[in-house]
């Protein structure tokens, strides 16, 4: 396979779900500003999400206030951001179309019809969604390309790189999700009695990434942070777990290792490993600021790996 | 424009044609809310499947649908089979021709072409000069376009030699067809066009370099947005080839290899959708970012093929275009099977007299204009229209060919205000390699406007499936 058909895969992937990401973490910031709250809790809140996506600067550069209908114009229908619901569906489309020969019809035409549904629904502008129900459609969508993809492209290097790209989002973004929570949390974090308002912030911390109903199925106890935490970084079975994505990334990488990806797939093992043998109760008392810092670096290079090896190599 | 050939009816009464008749009997049947219908569905079907072209000057990436018109442009097997031996023979000729050209010009020394129109035309390539390219074939594919007039005889409008396009088109159309009123292939016996993709792997192969037994075939584009990048990725996927770009590819050691995740993989026949002047920066186009340094030096080697050769343009331009009927005769020792339309080569001053006199009467297109655009329809211009361009003409006048004003043919067209004739043409593709082949069709384009005789997508035009009924 042609490295610039991988690197289009791959990024197919990665764009969507980045969607998905956003739309999840939008979505529950939305239900969480209804819960009665102080402005400046409300503003701070924002912030937070906007932080996640290592975005205030650009929001700021752009926006007068920070509420929430500004952060939700910057973050789903403004293309000059990068990580906005408009821009990685569009990035997901036009990489999709760059390759449509390699996907199957049905793959194709879903992220097109993706494509041409978001602009016929931002075509009133914001003022024409409905939040909540334009949240669920963009993770329905998300849902169904994943789903076309697995129920109809042959099991083959192609379907290899749009894994890769769909795992390595996908623990990016629970690991910046984890980061900024447990940063806003503080010393919120270290105690296991949650009052009221805390135990509504780390329920919402589990729905946008679906793991409200997983937390109760696995632990059948109160919310506490460190069970979230447990959860979310070390539970092979979660399917957004850190551990669980990096399971993937390396199996794939495995699949497509090439003379020259050695560093990279010893990077993935390190880092799978890492995780596999991990107790909470130590990635506590090492502080969660210090392990997740060093698991999202570790990300970014592997990122950077896969592309130097795979995606845009210097043939000659 | 009263006076044209009507496809499927004679006369003012209207009789219906033989070949049409099974079809209207069912059009008949037909409430018109019903194919308003399905044409909604098959503009939806072709948004959703992306079936789009890129307009240029447009914005960039804009998409555009090009109209699919739900009346089929039906040809009967006999005229098809006439239709086909002139179009093999006219090929045929057009390949023996560039081969002379960049070898012997016996052609020229013969006295029936003067030399000048070889070497003062922009697409002659001295690169090519000398070099021997697999089995003499320089023009692979050939979309040649063809009209109907007068009492119905078929003319050759233009040969296209250099990356004729829209076969995409014909095999979409054929499939949106059958997926809207799968009851008329019942009624008929319609020649099947879906092995074109076979047919043109297996051509692309059969001009491998010599001594490659397993050929690696690509298709090379200039990017997705390039107007016909839908056409590009669908030739790709049909025929289970890489579908490649410029940075994709690289020379080393006299060879070209494309970048793949497993490392550089050797490529042997490009079927390249660029133009010549993008191939190589390094030998035409210095600012072009699209093509493969150092290509030229591997494709004159001879270890790498090029579909379509390099330099068939000097074929396919609009100065060489009256010469045709020559070479066939010069080359094949044949009568022209096709029929030429009578050009004046405003470049000799009693044709530019000629031309000047009937500026009203005549379509004059530049030599090397294409897509319908920098040619003037006199008969539908304005006054002010035409002095413009007789000023132009006079300033230069060896840039332009006059052709009378053909009526051509229309056939039903479904438009706004029902069913009502609408001008067509046709695009057949010729298949050159080992043997010269094509399956039993081609694009039928269609001038929407009424009236309009401008069937280029560019300009508004749409699309008919085109049958070849079977006897």
């Amino acid at each position: 396979m042609l490295s610039r058909t991988a690197d289009h895969l791959y990024w197919m992937a990665r764009y969507t779900e980045r969607a998905e990401n956003t739309a999840r973490m939008l979505d529950v910031a939305v239900q969480t500003s209804m819960l009665p709250q102080s402005a400046q809790d409300t503003e701070q809140a924002w912030r937070a999400i906007l932080g996640i996506s290592e975005l205030q600067d650009a929001f700021d550069a752009r926006y007068a206030a920070l509420d929430e209908r500004n952060v939700i114009a910057f973050m789903v229908g403004d293309p000059a951001n990068p990580s906005s619901i408009v821009s990685c569906l569009t990035a997901a489309r036009e990489n999709a179309r760059a390759v449509r020969g390699v996907l199957t019809t049905e793959v194709w035409e879903t992220q097109n019809a993706t494509w041409i549904e978001l602009r016929d629904r931002l075509r009133l502008g914001l003022d024409g969604i409905d939040p909540g129900e334009f949240f669920d459609w963009v993770k329905h969508r998300c849902h169904l390309a994943r789903g076309v993809t697995l129920g109809t492209m042959l099991d083959d290097e192609a379907l290899v790189f749009i894994r890769l790209g769909t795992f390595l989002e996908r623990a990016d973004n629970t690991a910046r999700l984890l980061d900024v929570k447990y940063h806003e949390a503080g010393a919120a974090a270290t105690h296991d009695v949650l009052t009221q308002r805390e135990f509504y912030y780390w329920a919402a911390l589990l729905r946008s990434v679906a793991g409200f109903e997983i937390y109760r199925k696995v632990y059948r106890d109160s919310v506490t942070p460190a069970r979230v935490a447990e959860l979310l970084m070390l539970r092979a079975d979660m399917p957004r777990s850190l551990l669980a994505c990096m399971e993937q990334v390396l199996a794939n990488l495995k699949a497509v290792r090439n003379g020259v990806s050695a560093g990279t797939e010893r990077l993935a093992g390190k880092m799978h490993a890492d995780l596999q043998f991990a107790r909470i109760e130590d990635v506590l008392a090492a502080g969660m600021d210090a392990t997740l810092g060093r698991f999202m670096e570790n990300i970014y290079a592997l990122g950077n790996g896969i592309s130097r090896d795979f995606l845009v190599p210097l043939g000659d | 424009m009263k006076d044209f050939f009507n496809e499927m009816t004679v006369g003012d009464a209207g009789a219906v044609r033989e070949h049409y008749r099974a079809f209207d009997a069912w059009l008949q049947r037909q409430p018109l809310e019903r194919i308003e219908r399905k044409r909604a569905e098959a503009d939806l079907t072709f948004r959703r499947v992306g079936i789009t072209f890129a307009v240029y000057g447009d914005g960039a990436g804009t998409e555009r649908l090009i109209p699919f018109d739900t009346i089929p442009r039906i040809i009967p097997a006999h005229e098809w089979a006439a239709l086909q031996a002139g179009l093999v023979q006219r090929v045929q000729a057009l390949n023996m021709f560039v081969h002379d050209i960049y070898h012997e010009q016996n052609i020229v020394r013969a006295g029936i072409i003067p030399a000048q129109q070889i070497y003062q035309n922009a697409q002659y390539r001295p690169e090519m000069q000398g070099i021997s390219v697999a089995s003499d074939i320089y023009a692979h594919i050939a979309g040649v376009d063809i009209v109907r007039a007068g009492k119905g005889e078929f003319y050759v409008l233009e040969d296209n030699l250099r990356v004729p396009s829209g076969v995409s088109y014909m095999l979409e159309d054929r499939k949106m067809m059958m997926r809207l009123f799968p009851e008329l292939f019942a009624r008929h016996r319609i020649a099947p066009v879906e092995h074109y993709p076979d047919m043109l792997l297996e051509n692309l192969r059969s001009v491998a370099p010599t001594g490659v037994l397993d050929p690696t075939v690509v298709v090379m584009t200039p990017g997705m947005y390039n107007s016909a990048y839908f056409e590009h990725a669908f030739l790709a996927q049909q025929m289970g080839v890489e579908l490649v770009e410029g940075k994709d590819l690289f020379v080393d050691a006299n060879a070209v290899y494309m970048r793949t995740i497993r490392g550089p993989r050797r490529v042997d026949v490009i079927y390249r959708r660029l133009d010549d002047d993008f191939l190589d920066p390094l030998a035409f186009r210095a600012d072009s970012t699209l093509g493969v340094p150092g290509l030229l030096s591997v494709y004159r080697a001879g270890r790498v093929t090029l579909a379509n050769a390099i330099g068939t343009g000097v074929a396919d331009d609009k100065s060489i275009y009256p010469y045709v009927p020559d070479m066939i005769r010069f080359y094949l020792a044949q009568e022209p099977l096709l029929n030429n339309v009578p050009t004046w080569q405003c470049r000799r001053p009693e044709d530019l007299a000629y031309t000047l006199d009937h500026l009203d009467q005549l379509v004059v297109k530049e030599v090397h204009g294409a897509g319908g655009y920098g040619m003037l329809i006199g008969p539908a211009s304005t006054r002010a229209q035409i002095e413009d361009f007789r000023r132009r003409l006079v300033a230069r006048p060896d840039g332009y060919i006059a052709q009378p004003t053909l009526a051509l043919s229309a056939c039903p067209t479904y438009v706004d205000s029902g069913i009502a004739p609408r001008h067509i043409d046709l695009r057949p593709f010729v298949l050159s390699g080992k043997t010269v082949s094509m399956v039993p069709g081609g694009l039928t384009r269609v001038a929407l406007q009424e009236g309009s005789l401008v069937v280029n997508s560019s300009q508004g035009g749409g699309t008919k499936d085109t049958w070849i009924l079977e006897e």
